[in-house]
């Protein structure tokens, strides 16, 4: 583990929003992830999810509270630094690979970042090699399966060697082996976690702590096995539990 | 998934000519066809040896003439009316058969179709030699301004991504029932290629916050800067310096 001394990896503190044609979407959220940790974002549809992880990287800007990344402050004037330390994993891996090629797509963010010749193909093979596609660098994204494309995807953000890996509903349109290999891929990997998703049992398999956001503020937060086992707080939120899974029955990997 | 528009064109090869860079290729083949252009109608053996030229090179690049020839079909609806000149022109007439032509209507379709044929042959040889992206970075390296070529790489991108979303429309409709017969299903034609477009602009959107996400700042950051040298210019000028030999003996004889 680092030092104590350390600046959290994400410390987000009364964060509020509204969008421009009015509609307040946060209304003051407070989050701190340490590194190295692995945390899910659990919400019901329009709790404001995206909105929030739309302000991680600085594309909306805070309407009131500040987020800081790694101790670096969010805002204008080092945009570029903390878009390179913050990874976001967009859900539609079409909408992330946007490169003629595999290889150029994870590329992308290092070369952005300044990176040329040796030293960003070795950045660009070490990401593929991270998520198992080493071998597709040189195919076209849309050749790919959906799930080899989400995994490219995670590979484009690694590149950057973010200090956070933001994934918004990592597991979506996976098939079962499919959503193994990323849980797989996303445990072995040594940087901080914040996961967006509905897939509950997913979030608890993966991730020791979650909050929950809904209507706009964080009502929840603590382990996720407590939280999913909490029946007042799932049904309060709209979250539900799929048919026949207990969460007090999983025994997690340690 | 489509089946990679980038495969219909192009000729997997390692031959000299798949070898040299794009930015040569296009340049030469840019001259190449304005020395053709250049070139007097009335020199008819000029073209033949514009012809010869072409085989040669497709020779180099080890492209079966029927693969070349195939492909040249493309220019046919483009030349239709080239054969319509010789009957409709004015001017002193040549009877062929049952037939009377107009000389210079005969000059004008000759000079159409082979100008025309040479010029597509040679882009074809190197689309069959030049894999898409690789032109649109040869373009990139002959200084066309990157916002097209940005635009272009997004086509070839995303055009399967939104045929694909066509297709799945289209399936939408047919399983409510719904057939496009005449007039009166237009609208809601229409209507769906509104949709699409919405849809493709959103994805638009999507896909700019991904691109800001990874820190895009306005110029997509260059790749690979494989400058051309000396020799692979001097290769790739090959073509269209024997093509201007022949241009000015043509002018010249």
């Amino acid at each position: 583990m680092p030092p104590a001394s350390f600046a959290p990896s994400l410390e987000v503190s009364g964060l509020a929003y509204a969008y421009p044609d009015g509609h307040q979407a946060l209304f003051g959220v407070d989050l701190s992830i340490e590194r190295g940790e692995r945390v899910a974002l659990l919400g019901p549809n329009g709790a404001g999810k995206t909105t929030l992880v739309l302000h991680l990287n600085g594309i909306l800007e805070a309407g009131a509270g500040s987020v800081a990344v790694a101790g670096l402050p969010v805002g204008k004037e080092n945009l570029a630094e903390i878009r390179r330390k913050v990874g976001i994993v967009f859900q539609d891996p079409d909408d992330q690979l946007f490169m003629p090629t595999v290889r150029e797509d994870v590329a992308f963010g290092p070369a952005a970042a300044g990176l040329r010749g040796a030293e960003l193909a070795e950045r660009v093979t070490e990401a593929l090699e991270r998520v198992g596609m080493a071998g597709f660098a040189d195919r076209p994204p849309h050749h790919l399966s959906f799930g080899q494309r989400r995994r490219v995807a995670v590979a484009t953000v690694l590149a950057m060697r973010p200090e956070i890996l933001v994934l918004d509903e990592p597991s979506s349109n996976l098939d079962p082996a499919s959503r193994r290999e990323l849980a797989d891929i996303l445990r072995s990997l040594e940087v901080t976690v914040l996961m967006v998703t509905h897939d509950l049992p997913y979030a608890l398999e993966l991730c020791p702590r979650s909050v929950v956001l809904s209507g706009g503020v964080l009502v929840a937060d603590g382990s996720t096995q407590e939280l999913l086992c909490d029946e007042e707080l799932m049904r309060g939120h709209r979250l539900e539990l799929p048919f026949g899974f207990d969460p007090r029955s999983v025994s997690l990997p340690v | 998934m489509g089946a990679g528009h980038a495969h219909k064109l192009y000729r997997h090869g390692h031959s000299p000519v798949h070898a040299l860079p794009p930015h040569c290729k296009i340049a030469a083949v840019f001259c190449f066809v304005l020395i053709v252009v250049s070139t007097p109608r009335e020199a008819v053996w000029a073209f033949g040896l514009y012809a010869v030229l072409i085989a040669a090179v497709a020779g180099v690049a080890r492209i079966p003439a029927g693969f070349l020839l195939k492909r040249l079909l493309i220019e046919v609806p483009f030349v239709a009316f080239a054969v319509l000149m010789p009957f409709v022109a004015e001017g002193p007439r040549v009877q062929v058969g049952w037939l009377s032509l107009s000389v210079s209507g005969l000059w004008g379709a000759w000079n159409i179709l082979a100008k025309g044929t040479l010029g597509v042959a040679a882009s074809v040889l190197l689309a069959s030699t030049t894999e898409l992206r690789e032109l649109l970075l040869g373009l990139q390296r002959l200084r066309m301004p990157p916002l097209l070529v940005q635009i272009a790489s997004f086509m070839i991108r995303y055009g399967d991504v939104i045929t694909d979303e066509m297709r799945r429309m289209r399936i939408a409709r047919l399983s409510r029932g719904f057939e496009a017969r005449g007039v009166r299903h237009w609208g809601v034609l229409a209507k769906s290629a509104g949709a699409l477009f919405i849809r493709s602009y959103e994805r638009g959107e999507r896909v700019h916050l991904a691109m800001v996400s990874r820190g895009y700042t306005g110029t997509m950051p260059v790749l690979s800067d494989a400058a051309a040298g000396r020799a692979q210019w001097t290769r790739a000028a090959l073509l269209p310096l024997s093509a201007l030999a022949v241009c000015l003996l043509g002018w010249t004889l």
